[in-house]
């Protein structure tokens, strides 16, 4: 048997490899992550990466793969490259046998009746569900401080945000919680918390994993996707729950790219990288720069061409995504309603009708942000003001569209840090909505015109010796060049730093003793 | 395009069945007085030729045959309301002459 600690510092892939030879076990492994998150989530200065965690089912998962493997024969053959590697489920993705809240008191104690597409695909792979992760409300924010159940803190810095809406998932993984977690991402979401965290996170083209069983916040823009610490185990989850599925009207029916062997390929000589003019320099930390410059060196040195592009309206995105999204979301909010599930509150005094329980119901159960982006929905949508609001932000979608369109008939890939600052401390933005908003300035985008992004840690900025992300961004159905062009950057940085570059994150067991010691 | 003010946060509430108190009111005016116009140049960005996209990668006449799936039995879809009754979701009086 391995040592527990290294087993839980083990990658995907090398679990996989790991269980297939039989070296170790799935029920092994599994309990070794169910005691880090035992050891590091909870308490008053734990992570608090995990909402509900799912040790029965976990476990009898994993027994029956082992159960399988010690079998041996066509059943054990059969078995998928994955089975028995435990993953981690964002809270906002529905499951059958645990709860799921998306953030909210509103759904406190749910159970829903069915399991999201991804979920049943995770099932079929017999990988073990840890339980489900920590978000911002309905997954609206940018740091897991708008969460209803606390705030997730970041591994690298407790004090310091996740990012967000998917800091538990990114937190989950980078405090070795998890080897895999599944995100959602409908302006950085998965990609963002991905950077602040140093953790690989990306965000599939619109349509290519399907979006049946994620609660919706703006359903033109969401998308799932995967979670992990390096590329390639980003590119095996994401083969798992790609694909087309008829529970999905806006699923793509086009077959998967082999995004695994796409992360193999290992050379990104003659690629075209563009480098967004307007996704970098002014408004960007001077340590996010600097190591942003580097991979664009490393790049270089390994024979891609390195171009310039422009998409000048990319200065337009942010306005028209907290248009549209608020938009959307004020719609698929509307559910909410205290009648077919989740809580009903009844008003104080005064007449009991459905509509003033309604709205008793929906101002105890949503927190101030949820509030805001349905105010704000309304708001764009009402008559009179749906032209100039909600109708030029669908023009604007066009015009990034047109941008991405120019850019990649330069270039086969883009690129540009994935957030403006590292992360900030908890607190610093939470009064201040619009501060918030401009973390996902570099992320949206690709949400508003459907391409894929990738995010990977490029190194520690030197002013804070905080993580860094560096986005990827590959024309729509193009998926793989991300994981191409990921593999071949993270193996460059890695060379250098002598290793991943959570190594460097500090031994968060001891910082928790420490903590508890002081008081 | 007009500030938003708090009588508009007002009835923007009333539309969207969420209680406000006074208080709530007065600073969500403030804030969504800031969004709003952050966002407004929004609208001068793009000419009447501009075209609007809905959808990043639209896919149309997405059809299926139309025979039964999976449904859910009446317990399951009860399974998480807040009051039921008889097989149906249970609500107060829907008119205010109750």
């Amino acid at each position: 048997m391995t040592d527990t600690n290294e087993l839980i510092r083990l990658s995907a892939a090398q679990l996989a490899a790991k269980l297939a030879a039989r070296e170790v076990t799935s029920v092994e492994v599994t309990q070794a992550y169910l005691d880090r998150i035992a050891a590091v989530d909870g308490g008053e200065r734990g992570v608090n990466a995990f909402l509900h965690v799912n040790t029965e089912e976990a476990l009898a998962v994993a027994a029956e793969v082992d159960a399988i493997r010690a079998a041996g024969g066509a059943a054990a053959e059969e078995l998928h490259e994955l089975a028995g590697v435990p993953i981690a489920v964002k809270d906002l993705i529905v499951t059958i046998g645990q709860p799921t809240t998306a953030g909210s008191r509103i759904l406190e104690g749910w159970h829903s009746p069915y399991d999201a597409t991804v979920v049943k695909r995770l099932r079929a792979a017999k990988m073990p569900i840890l339980g489900k992760t920590n978000l911002d409300e309905f997954a609206m924010g940018s740091s897991t401080e708008h969460s209803a159940y606390g705030p997730t803190r970041n591994p690298w810095d407790l004090d310091r945000i996740p990012g967000g809406s998917g800091g538990g998932s990114a937190a989950a993984v980078a405090a070795f919680e998890a080897p895999l977690a599944l995100g959602t991402d409908t302006g950085g979401s998965i990609r963002q918390p991905g950077a602040v965290t140093g953790t690989v996170g990306v965000k599939p083209t619109y349509g290519g994993v399907s979006r049946y069983g994620a609660i919706a916040m703006a359903s033109s823009l969401d998308q799932i996707g995967p979670v992990s610490r390096t590329v390639l185990d980003s590119a095996l989850l994401h083969q798992v729950i790609g694909g087309h599925d008829p529970f999905d009207s806006t699923s793509l029916p086009d077959p998967l790219a082999d995004l695994v062997a796409a992360a193999r390929v290992g050379n990104v000589e003659g690629m075209r990288i563009g480098i967004i003019k307007e996704l970098h320099g002014e408004g960007y930390q001077a340590g996010v720069e600097n190591r942003f410059n580097e991979s664009l060196e490393l790049l270089k040195q390994a024979g891609a061409d390195i171009v310039e592009v422009s998409c000048p309206n990319f200065q337009y995105a942010l306005g028209a995504y907290y248009l549209i999204m608020p938009s959307e979301a004020s719609s698929n909010l509307a559910k909410f309603d205290g009648v077919r599930y989740g809580l009903r509150v009844l008003p104080e005094d005064g007449p009991m009708t459905i509509e003033r329980v309604m709205g008793a119901t929906r101002a105890a159960g949503f927190g101030d942000e949820v509030k805001r982006r349905i105010i704000l929905g309304t708001y764009a949508l009402s008559a009179g003001y749906y032209d100039a609001y909600y109708g030029s932000a669908q023009k604007v979608r066009t015009l990034v569209q047109r941008d991405f369109e120019a850019a990649f008939a330069q270039a086969d890939v883009l690129i540009s840090p994935t957030a403006p600052t590292t992360a900030f401390k908890l607190g610093e933005k939470l009064n201040d909505p619009l501060a918030m908003y401009l973390n996902d300035v570099a992320t949206i985008p690709a949400n508003l015109a459907g391409v894929p992004g990738l995010t990977l840690p490029g190194g520690l900025a030197d002013e804070d010796g905080l993580p860094v992300g560096i986005q990827l961004l590959a024309p729509a159905r193009e998926d793989a060049r991300l994981y191409r062009v990921g593999a071949v950057l993270e193996s460059l940085l890695e060379a250098q730093w002598g290793g991943p570059l959570l190594d460097q994150a500090p031994p968060l067991v001891e910082t928790l003793v420490d903590a508890k010691e002081a008081k | 395009m007009a500030a938003i003010n708090r009588d508009d946060v007002a009835h923007l509430a009333r539309l969207a069945h969420i209680e406000m108190s006074a208080e709530e009111l007065d600073r969500m005016a403030g804030e969504l007085a800031v969004i709003v116009d952050s966002v407004k140049s929004v609208s001068e960005a793009a000419g009447d030729d501009v075209p609007a996209t809905s959808h990043p990668i639209p896919l149309t006449n997405v059809f299926r045959e139309d025979v039964v799936g999976h449904t859910f039995t009446a317990e399951q879809a009860l399974s998480g309301a807040p009051d039921s009754d008889e097989n149906r979701f249970k609500v107060p009086a829907i008119l205010d002459e109750a």
